[in-house]
């Protein structure tokens, strides 16, 4: 089979500006086409979208498919879908990825049920690598790496035998790598006319604020986990953050159990974060939690269980009960800075 | 008058995983897992039964899955579904989403006649929340994903709630549609203790194919009658009732292929045990003090 040899990312946009997940997937999206010896595309669909299709040239895009429409100012399933259906259908590129984001898993499974391609939610890393698979030979697959059944195990899905392999990650996975020259690539426009089906929806309402938490740009994220058995108790987690000037965040355990918002989860289904230092109180360490912050230069961990897996990625661990254990951290930073 | 179908699944519990459940080799014995109704699924039949409480119109529950499967379509019973397909063939093992959520879109479209089709976002055993959209786009119906509130259904279109990327949006959608609903939104009910009465002994043809195999007594016709009679049997739907194609069903007919299953290896500990004493976290600050990470 002779292949397309191209990488697409969607690029997604709320209100004229582009997610920071689409520009991290062009930067790993660069390193894919380099062993594909492949082209990189950026599909840009917005109602007045043509600078970010600028944009995606710095983060390594060679070219920028832009659709543009004013009906398409805001996503939308329908529309949105049906473009994209109409361009994989027809180009057949190799690799399409999309962003973990409400809006990426919302499109990219409509899609690929339409062209019929593979598609792996959530990869937490992405290959390409000649792969021997029931005894045949195949060149250059995408390798979608991701955490299955409960984090017991780390699964490498392919999609040996359609031609396009997709799959969605979720913010922070891949880092943000801006080329310092861009070269100028082509910006291609495409035409597109509205369709009476995409009446069938109507958006009357929205309400939008631009995510107020950016755990990523913090340098030291201060977690809590479901260890520390109530919220009361994580308060002491936001006190901790507080003093030493870091964010507050939590594991899927803890923001299961209210404990704290969705918007501060570290691990495979929240963010994954890259500080200076991590400290996870109460958390066990199951493997997707680890995905989201292992990356962390400096990593303590506080767990009463000397057993928790936690303390295999930790630089320094400490055994003992987190109510205990941070006041008289607290303390001692203190008496230290001041 | 609404009639609902509602896509459950039965899932693993995967976040109860002991001890006995991993193997030697580091892998996964699915038998030995609980298996539970996906929480979310749950929730989209409540939603379902809360419609056709209010609007009228009939909630039927469907399940893709082994035998086995059957369970959770009881539950459903007792919770008030009027009816309950289970999907199930050897032919289906091995699906991907996309293999899914064709087998479904065919059951769906050989069930026909509905306004809804709900589904929970995601099941717990993969997190992909992909079979849903993927069912919509198949069935050439538009959707509503993450859905928080149905605020109101009348004359044929739909006005819900939906979750996106920090914040939410109103949207106004004409019927059919699909929608997959978030965990919290609505409680279930809890059975009906006349409902587990009435339904306790529903079964798959499945199941009395078994009962079958353990007595030689029982012939497979009469009990599949008496229990149609009764109105116990949990209707069953192959890859033959719906004349599907082999080719994209089951393992066949999913483009993604597992290719290596990794238990997960933790690097041997390199790490500093800190003491929980002042001292032993005063020497922690001063060295983090002196990486300048703090300070």
């Amino acid at each position: 089979m002779k292949f397309i040899n191209e990488v697409w990312v969607f690029i997604e946009q709320h209100d004229g500006k582009p997610a920071d997940v689409s520009f991290e997937l062009l930067c790993k999206g660069r390193k894919l086409v380099k062993e594909m010896k492949g082209t990189l595309k950026a599909i840009v669909i917005g109602a007045d979208a043509e600078d970010i299709a600028k944009q995606t040239f710095t983060y390594g895009a060679d070219e920028a498919i832009l659709i543009e429409h004013p009906s398409l100012k805001h996503y939308q399933t329908l529309p949105y879908s049906s473009i994209l259906n109409e361009l994989v259908n027809s180009k057949v590129p190799r690799i399409v990825l999309f962003g973990a984001t409400v809006i990426g898993r919302d499109l990219a499974p409509r899609v690929a049920s339409n062209t019929k391609s593979g598609l792996t939610a959530d990869c937490t890393d992405l290959q390409i690598s000649d792969v021997k698979y029931l005894k045949q030979d195949y060149l250059k697959l995408l390798l979608q790496i991701r955490p299955a059944f409960g984090g017991n195990i780390i699964a490498t899905i392919i999609t040996p035998d359609v031609p396009i392999q997709m799959a969605t990650v979720r913010e922070g996975v891949m880092e943000l790598q801006p080329i310092e020259n861009p070269k100028t690539g082509k910006i291609t426009r495409i035409n597109y006319k509205p369709d009476s089906v995409n009446d069938l929806v109507k958006i009357v309402e929205q309400h939008r604020e631009d995510n107020k938490v950016n755990l990523k740009a913090s340098p030291i994220i201060v977690a809590g986990g479901y260890g520390l058995g109530t919220k009361e108790n994580f308060k002491l987690i936001e006190e901790l953050a507080h003093t030493i000037g870091g964010e507050v965040a939590g594991s899927r355990a803890a923001v299961d159990a209210g404990f704290i918002s969705p918007d501060r989860q570290v691990g495979q289904t929240g963010v994954t974060v890259r500080p200076k230092l991590y400290i996870a109180v109460g958390i066990s360490g199951a493997i997707q939690h680890r995905a989201g912050m292992q990356e962390s230069q400096k990593i303590i961990a506080i767990n009463s269980d000397p057993e928790a897996p936690i303390f295999d990625v930790a630089h320094y661990g400490i055994v003992g009960d987190a109510t205990e254990v941070i006041p008289t951290f607290i303390d001692v930073y203190k008496h230290k800075l001041k | 008058m609404y009639n609902s179908i509602v896509m459950v699944k039965q899932v693993p519990d995967t976040a109860n995983i002991s001890g006995k459940v991993m193997k030697d080799d580091g892998t996964v014995n699915r038998a030995k897992l609980p298996a539970i109704f996906n929480h979310e699924d749950k929730v989209a039949l409540e939603l379902a039964l809360q419609i056709k409480e209010k609007y009228g119109g009939k909630v039927t529950a469907i399940t893709m899955g082994p035998p086995r499967a059957s369970e959770i379509l009881r539950d459903c019973l007792y919770m008030g579904a009027d009816e309950v397909y289970l999907i199930s063939d050897r032919k289906f093992a091995g699906a991907d989403t996309l293999a899914t959520s064709f087998v479904l879109s065919e059951a769906i479209k050989k069930i026909g006649d509905y306004h809804f089709v709900f589904a929970g976002r995601q099941a717990i055993d993969g997190d992909t929340a992909q079979v849903g959209p993927q069912t919509a786009e198949k069935l050439k119906i538009p959707q509503i994903t993450y859905t928080e509130e149905i605020k109101e259904v009348n004359t044929q279109k739909v006005i819900a709630r939906k979750k996106i990327d920090g914040g939410y949006e109103v949207v106004e959608c004409k019927l059919p549609v699909l929608l997959t609903v978030l965990k919290d939104i609505v409680e279930p009910r809890p059975f009906s203790s006349k409902r587990v009465m009435a339904f306790k002994n529903a079964k798959s043809l499945m199941d009395l194919e078994k009962l079958t195999e353990e007595n030689s007594l029982l012939y497979i016709d009469d009990l599949v009658h008496e229990y149609e009679e009764r109105g116990l049997l949990i209707k069953t739907l192959t890859m033959d009732d719906l004349e599907l194609d082999p080719k994209r069903c089951g393992i066949k007919g999913s483009p993604t292929k597992v290719y290596k299953v990794e238990s997960v290896v933790l690097a041997g500990s390199s790490q500093t045990k800190v003491e929980p004493t002042k001292a032993a976290m005063g020497e922690l600050v001063d060295q983090l003090m002196t990486d300048h990470i703090f300070g």
